[in-house]
């Protein structure tokens, strides 16, 4: 949140011009909006944060690439980064980290005992459980130990990533070491999965953001994963939607309907099995940067049962391969006069006034209303 | 003492009541082929006019027709008239009949009629800020309060009745609802109040979509000031045609002294209208608006001839002309419905509406129905005054 001052002096050349008060706060709310808060939840985390109310997030990195890392850090609208590092207090993370070695194994010591049952757990990677869980060590202890020490302090526990929600990459047959997601080395502790390879940041943010500013949660299915964000598959908010349900399918790479954008479904596209907002909030704040954005098929990351197992290019079951009948037109006709309508509607409009015309001369005709009694 | 209300007797079936069966039975039809093609192909509705003539004429205009129940109540409840007690049952009786066939014809109207019987219990997801939420939950209370306020006619009759269960029934009943009639009678004073200015609160929410010449903040005042003028001109042309029809004591001495009010109604309606347009710097409209120009014109004058008949003594003494005068008050107040939720509303460039046939055919089974319902519960149950008694033969 730092701004440089227009003629202060600066000892260091300024590359980042910092995030200004109203950038702050979009951001604020497009994470509260990617956890399906309202804008105003945006502005109660924006406020939480400048206030110092900034959540303390330790970062565990077990199997896996850094790639959601790096996409956290790679977002492209200048200043992103900082103020991503700006909204949480990252007390511990092995790629951010300028310490090593046993000062680093005190970071996380300190960080964990100093917010204990308070602080958000962030893991990223898988953990390896074959052989004693050998495979993946870090100062001496496996990951299953660190998860299960750290993770037991913790407030909140997010697996960040395919990797740590479900095995991701390093659980592909073979599965060579037996690698499996954080749920299944923390049985009975909420998980909050938020799958993808890699997974949108903001939908990181968004979950840590609320948990820091009102304690709570988004809600999850039954995977872990939030409804705000999982709830539907890729294939209903798609953009190629229309060319799906008009029957034009890109049939080879390169060919007429991919140059033109069609729907990527014969080419294995895995949208339709695959619950991810990919559709809507795209990463890195480029507009149409994910994988069916730039022409080629979903290939199912945020799905346990898909990613690296299903063949790339073989194609899944549709529930619904046509939409319903009862979906509004984009058309709809617009009415119109018919004759006979018409032609009805003035001979029953005039026989009515004539009617009541003809009854009331009768009327006036008819003999003065006697008086009785 | 004539004054008192007795069964007109008679045969139910007439040749006119068998006509009327025919128009109710064309009309049922219809309304089962809605049930089961649905809207769309019955009706000419479209997402630009998702209400036609079964919201505009049946539940608007029926609703504002059956306000005699509500004026007549006005004038012998709040300003204890009660010389004018012999109109209230006739005209409550049109009043039940015309809110009721309204809720039915809303169950035909709404897409997912099946839901409707929940919006009552469904208080937590009510939106508090929806015009049409009133509408419907007083439109549906109301139903009740006006059977209620019926219910003596049913429990009188009964109660002299043959022994049985709905004896026995009346005479329990009877005491309660004696002593909670006065507070039922208040409610039935309130909730017209309420939805009937709020069907002008929901042309007003159209906004942009009404023609400026319509679209005013006053519209509720509108729709309340000419409701009530439309129901003494119900009451009016109610009460010419039973006597006649059922040849029993002319009310038109009492019919004409409401005259004074009803013109005074009328006259306010013309002076608000006119005093909004012109203060909101909206009067040039009313020559330039084309069609719609002509529509208020004749909507001005529909108002502005009955206000002025009425001024006459001798006029407005004349049965023949005194009818007149009811028809063009209900005109009037049926016109200025009618234009604000149909005729000068437009939901964009390329949208028409035109009843389709199966629609009208509808609107007039219900209206039959309603005629054959009236006619069998004057024939057999204590509400009009001063009838003969084996008089209703025609």
């Amino acid at each position: 949140m730092q701004r440089s001052q227009p003629g202060a002096v600066s000892s260091t050349p300024d590359y980042s011009p910092g995030v200004d008060r109203r950038d702050f706060i979009k951001i604020c709310c497009m994470a509260a909006a990617a956890v399906g808060l309202p804008p105003a939840a945006g502005l109660k985390m924006a406020e939480a944060v400048a206030k110092g109310l900034k959540p303390s997030v330790i970062w565990l990195h077990f199997q896996e690439c850094t790639g959601c890392t790096e996409t956290l850090l790679r977002t492209s609208h200048p200043g992103v980064a900082e103020l991503i590092l700006d909204l949480i207090s990252l007390d511990y993370s092995e790629t951010l980290l300028a310490a090593a070695g046993k000062q680093a194994e005190e970071a996380l010591h300190a960080a964990m005992h100093a917010h204990e049952g308070k602080f958000v757990c962030v893991v990223e990677g898988a953990i390896p459980l074959k052989d004693g869980g050998i495979y993946c060590q870090i100062g001496g202890r496996t990951a299953k130990a660190i998860m299960e020490e750290v993770g037991g302090k913790a407030g909140a526990i997010i697996a960040i990533g395919s990797c740590a929600s479900w095995g991701g990459i390093p659980s592909a047959d073979p599965n060579p070491t037996g690698a499996v997601g954080a749920p299944a080395v923390l049985p009975g502790k909420t998980v909050v999965t938020i799958p993808g390879c890699p997974a949108n940041p903001y939908n990181l943010l968004g979950t840590v953001l609320q948990y820091a500013t009102f304690g709570t949660l988004p809600a999850l299915d039954s995977k872990g994963r939030p409804l705000t964000s999982y709830a539907r598959v890729i294939h209903e908010d798609c953009p190629r939607r229309p060319h799906f349900d008009a029957g034009r399918f890109v049939r080879q790479f390169g060919d007429e309907g991919h140059r033109l954008g069609w729907c990527l479904y014969q080419m294995g596209c895995k949208g339709p099995a695959t619950h991810a907002n990919c559709s809507l909030q795209h990463f890195g704040e480029v507009p149409g940067a994910w994988p069916i954005g730039i022409g080629h098929p979903c290939f199912g990351c945020t799905e346990q049962t898909l990613a690296f197992r299903a063949p790339l290019h073989a194609t899944v079951g549709i529930d619904r391969p046509t939409p319903p009948d009862t979906y509004p037109p984009i058309h709809p006709e617009r009415g119109g006069v018919s004759a006979v309508a018409t032609g009805v509607a003035g001979l029953v409009g005039g026989a009515l006034i004539g009617a009541g015309l003809m009854a009331s001369k009768k009327l006036g005709e008819g003999p003065s209303p006697q008086k009785e009694e | 003492m004539s004054d008192r209300a007795v069964p007109v007797g008679g045969p139910i079936v007439t040749p006119a009541f068998r006509w009327l069966m025919l128009v109710f039975g064309v009309g049922v039809v219809m309304a089962g082929w809605r049930f089961i093609a649905g809207l769309g192909p019955v009706t000419a509705l479209s997402d630009g006019y998702p209400w036609g003539i079964w919201i505009a004429f049946d539940v608007v205009v029926g609703t504002a027709l059956g306000c005699g129940g509500y004026s007549m109540a006005i004038l012998v409840y709040i300003f204890n008239k009660g010389k004018y007690h012999p109109l209230v049952r006739p005209a409550v009786l049109t009043s039940a009949l015309g809110y009721s066939l309204a809720a039915v014809a809303i169950v035909i109207d709404v897409g997912r009629y099946w839901n409707i019987w929940k919006l009552p219990f469904a208080w937590r997801w009510w939106n508090l800020s929806s015009a049409l939420l009133e509408v419907a939950l007083c439109v549906m209370a109301y139903v009740i309060v006006l059977w209620l306020e019926m219910s003596p006619v049913f429990l009188e009759k009964w109660k002299d009745g043959p022994p049985g269960l709905l004896r026995n029934l009346a005479r329990s009943v009877s005491p309660i609802l004696d002593r909670a009639l006065l507070w039922i009678i208040a409610l039935g004073l309130l909730l017209p109040t309420m939805h009937q200015s709020s069907l002008g609160s929901v042309m007003l929410l159209a906004h942009n979509k009404l023609h400026p010449l319509w679209h005013t903040p006053l519209l509720p005042l509108l729709f309340l000031v000419s409701c009530i003028a439309m129901g003494y001109g119900v009451v009016v042309l109610e009460s010419t045609l039973s006597s006649r029809a059922f040849k029993r004591k002319d009310e038109t001495p009492m019919l004409a002294s409401l005259g004074g009010v009803t013109s005074g109604l009328l006259f306010a309606y013309v002076i608000i209208r006119l005093v909004d347009l012109a203060g909101r710097g909206r009067l040039g409209l009313v020559f330039t608006s084309g069609w719609l120009s002509f529509w208020f014109l004749v909507e001005l004058a529909l108002f502005l001839t009955p206000a002025v008949m009425l001024l006459n003594a001798r006029t407005r003494s004349r049965t023949g002309s005194l009818f007149r005068i009811g028809m063009l008050v209900v005109l009037a107040g049926s016109l200025y419905r009618f234009v604000t939720y149909l005729i000068a509303f437009n939901p964009g460039p390329g949208w028409s509406y035109f009843p389709a046939v199966p629609e009208m055919l509808v609107t007039f089974g219900i209206v039959a129905f309603e005629i054959m319902v009236y006619i069998i519960l004057v024939k057999r149950f204590p509400i009009l005054a001063g009838a003969r008694q084996g008089a209703g033969a025609h």
